[in-house]
C-alpha cells in the first residue's frame, strides 16, 4: 500500500480578525487514515480543517493537499468537504436533490448535462443518508439533523477519496449516526481517508484510527484514539490527560506518578 | 387591442420588455439567494452617473452606462469581499455618489433636462430606439447565456462559497461574473423600468415565485414567467394611460407577488391538512 500523504501542514498559523486562532500546527494525514479532530468549543478545530483545504489563508507556515499547496491544487474531485452547518442563504428554496447534486460539480464539465454516473451517485448518496424519498422537498423544511444529513450526502455524491467533515454527527439521531458509521466503514474499507471533527464519537468510534486533540490552536495530543488510551495507557504515550480514566483500575490508579513515567 | 401591437414604438418597447422580463428575474434569483437583493439598486444608482456622462460627452448613454455600471459592480464586489462591517457604509457612499453625480452631470449637459432624467429613472417607452433594442437583445443574450453556462456553479456559489471553493470552483471569478451580469441586467432594464425600479424587477418576481415552488430551478423559471407578464402587461398599460412604464410594471409585479402569496399559503395549508388526516 502506498501511504500517500493527503494533508501536510507544517508550522501552520492562522489569524482571524487579528486574533491568533491556530498557533503552530504540524499535522500529516496519510491516505487510509480515519482521523478524529477533538477539542473544546472555540479551540480551532473548524479553522484547522478549513486551513487544510485552503479555505482560510495561513499567516505563517505551509500546508499541502496531495503534495500541492491549496492555491495550486487542481484535483478537487479527490476531496469532499462537509461544513459545520447549512448556510441559510437568501431564502430561495432548493430541493434536497439540488443540494446533493451540487456535490458532483468537481466531476462535471460546463454545459454538459448530468450523466448517468452523476444521477446514480446522487441516488446512492440520498439513499445512504435515508433521504431518497424526500429528495423533492425543500431543504429549508428539514430539521437540523436532517439538514446535516443532506450536507453529508452532498459530499458522498462527489465520490471523493478524502472526506473532511466538520461535526457530521452534530444533532443527528442515534439511528442516523449508526447509518453514517456504516456508510463510512464501507468507504474506509475501500481505502478512503476521513478527517472528522466531533465532540461525541458515538458509533463512529470503532472506525477511528487516530485522534488529534486541539487546544488553544495547538495540537495537544496526536495518536491513539481515546478508547485505546483508556484501555491500556500506551508505553511511550506522552500523557496529555494525567487525570483521565480513573477506571483504569489496579494499583497504578493509586500512584499517578508511575503511570506518567510509563513503566 | 391589436393596434397596440401595430405601433412601431410599442413593438420595440414590447420586445425590449420581453427581454428584460426574462433576464432580470433570472439573474435576480442568484442575487436574492446570495443575500444581495439591494445590489441591483446600488448598480442602478451608479449607472445614472454613466448615463449622465454619455450626455455630457455626446456618447450613447447606454454605452457609457454599461461601462460605469460594470465598473461599479466590480467595485461593489471587491468592497464586499474585503470586509464585513465597513462594507455597507462603503456601498452607501458609492450609491449616493452615483445618484448625486448623475443628477449634477445631467444638469451640466446641454441635452439634459428633467424629462430626460425622469425617463432614465422611471423608464420610457417612446425613447426606445431601434439601436436600443439591438443592444438590449445582445446584452440579454449574454446574460441568459451566463445563467445557462454557469448556472450550476453559481448555484453552489450562492449556497455556500466555501464548499464551492473546496469543489475547485473559481469563486472569485464567479462572484465577479455574477456582479457584472447584474450590471448588464441593470442597463438592459434601464430603458424599460428605469434605474430606480430596476432592482424591483430582479427581486419581486423571485419573491413571488418562491411562494409557489420547492426548488431553485423551478423558482428561477417561474420568476421569469412572472417577469415577462409584469413587463409586457405594464408596458401595454402605458399605451392606454400616459404614465412612466416602470410604475405600471412594478405594481403589476407586486400584484403578482400578492396573488402568489395567497395561493401559496392556501396550497401549503391544504398540504399540511392532508398530511394530518
Ligand atoms: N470568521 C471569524 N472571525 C474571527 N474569529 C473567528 C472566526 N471564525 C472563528 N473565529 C474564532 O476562532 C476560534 C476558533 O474557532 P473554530 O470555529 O475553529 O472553533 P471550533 O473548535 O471549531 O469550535 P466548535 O466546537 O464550537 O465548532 C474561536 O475563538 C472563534 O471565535
Ligand atoms: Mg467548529
Amino acid at each position: 500500500m502506498s501511504q500517500q500523504t493527503v494533508f501536510a501542514m507544517t508550522g501552520g498559523h492562522v489569524s482571524l480578525d487579528g486574533r491568533a486562532v491556530l498557533r503552530g500546527v504540524d499535522l500529516q494525514i496519510r491516505a487510509g487514515e480515519v482521523v478524529a479532530v477533538l477539542g473544546a468549543n472555540g479551540s480551532g478545530k473548524s479553522t484547522l480543517i478549513r486551513a487544510l483545504l485552503g479555505l482560510v489563508p495561513l499567516t505563517a507556515g505551509r500546508t499541502e493537499l496531495y503534495g500541492v499547496p491549496p492555491a495550486r491544487f487542481r484535483e478537487w474531485h479527490r476531496v469532499g468537504y462537509v461544513p459545520q452547518r447549512l448556510l441559510a442563504g437568501g431564502g430561495v428554496p432548493s430541493t434536497i436533490r439540488e443540494v446533493v447534486a451540487s456535490g458532483r460539480i468537481a466531476r462535471q464539465r460546463r454545459l454538459r448535462p448530468a450523466s448517468a454516473a452523476d444521477r446514480a451517485a446522487i441516488a446512492r448518496a440520498l439513499t445512504a443518508v435515508g433521504l431518497a424519498d424526500r429528495a423533492g422537498d425543500p431543504v429549508a423544511a428539514l430539521s437540523g439533523g436532517q439538514q446535516q444529513r443532506v450536507l453529508i450526502a452532498r459530499a458522498l455524491a462527489g465520490e471523493p477519496e478524502t472526506f473532511v467533515m466538520d461535526e457530521p454527527t452534530a444533532g443527528v439521531d442515534a439511528a442516523s449516526q449508526a447509518n453514517l458509521a456504516d456508510t463510512l466503514s464501507k468507504l474506509v474499507a475501500s481505502g478512503r481517508t476521513v478527517v472528522l471533527v466531533a465532540h461525541e464519537l458515538g458509533p463512529l468510534e470503532p472506525l477511528i484510527t487516530r485522534a488529534v486533540v486541539i487546544k488553544n490552536g495547538r495540537v495537544a495530543h496526536d495518536g491513539a484514539p481515546p478508547s485505546a488510551v483508556g484501555a491500556h495507557a500506551l508505553p511511550g504515550h506522552d500523557h496529555v490527560h494525567p487525570h483521565a480514566e480513573p477506571a483504569e483500575g489496579g494499583p497504578l490508579a493509586l500512584s499517578p506518578g508511575t503511570a506518567a513515567a510509563g513503566e | 387591442m391589436l393596434e397596440l401591437f401595430q405601433s412601431p414604438i410599442m413593438q420595440r418597447a414590447l420586445v425590449a420588455g420581453l427581454l428584460v422580463g426574462l433576464s432580470a428575474p433570472a439573474v435576480g434569483t442568484f442575487i436574492v439567494q446570495r443575500r444581495l437583493a439591494l445590489l441591483g439598486d446600488g448598480i442602478g444608482h451608479i449607472a445614472l452617473t454613466g448615463v449622465a456622462l454619455g450626455f455630457l460627452t455626446g456618447t450613447a448613454p447606454t454605452l457609457t452606462a454599461v461601462v460605469v455600471a460594470v465598473l461599479g459592480a466590480v467595485a461593489i464586489e471587491l468592497v464586499r469581499e474585503r470586509g464585513r462591517t465597513s462594507g455597507d457604509v462603503a456601498l452607501a457612499l458609492l450609491f449616493y455618489g452615483g445618484i448625486a453625480g448623475g443628477v449634477l452631470l445631467i444638469g451640466l449637459s446641454k441635452e439634459g433636462s428633467n424629462a430626460t432624467l425622469m425617463s432614465y429613472l422611471f423608464g420610457s417607452v417612446s425613447t426606445v430606439t431601434q439601436d436600443d433594442v439591438l443592444v438590449i437583445g445582445a446584452l440579454s443574450a449574454g446574460v441568459l447565456g451566463v445563467v445557462l453556462v454557469f448556472g450550476r456553479e453559481l448555484f453552489l456559489l450562492c449556497q455556500d462559497p466555501e464548499v464551492a471553493k473546496a469543489s475547485g470552483l473559481p469563486v472569485r471569478f464567479l462572484s465577479l461574473l455574477l456582479a457584472v451580469t447584474a450590471a448588464l441586467t441593470v442597463v438592459i432594464a434601464m430603458r424599460v423600468v428605469g434605474l430606480l425600479l430596476v432592482s424591483a424587477l430582479m427581486v419581486v418576481p423571485v419573491a413571488a415565485s418562491q411562494q409557489l415552488t420547492r426548488g431553485f430551478r423551478t423558482t428561477l423559471l417561474l420568476a421569469m414567467v412572472f417577469g415577462v407578464v409584469a413587463t409586457v402587461g405594464g408596458l401595454g398599460y402605458t399605451y392606454y394611460v400616459n404614465v412612466a412604464p416602470g410604475a405600471g410594471i412594478v405594481l403589476l409585479a407586486l400584484l403578482g407577488f400578492a396573488l402568489a402569496l395567497g395561493v401559496g399559503t392556501f396550497i401549503r395549508r391544504n398540504r399540511t391538512g392532508e398530511s394530518r388526516r
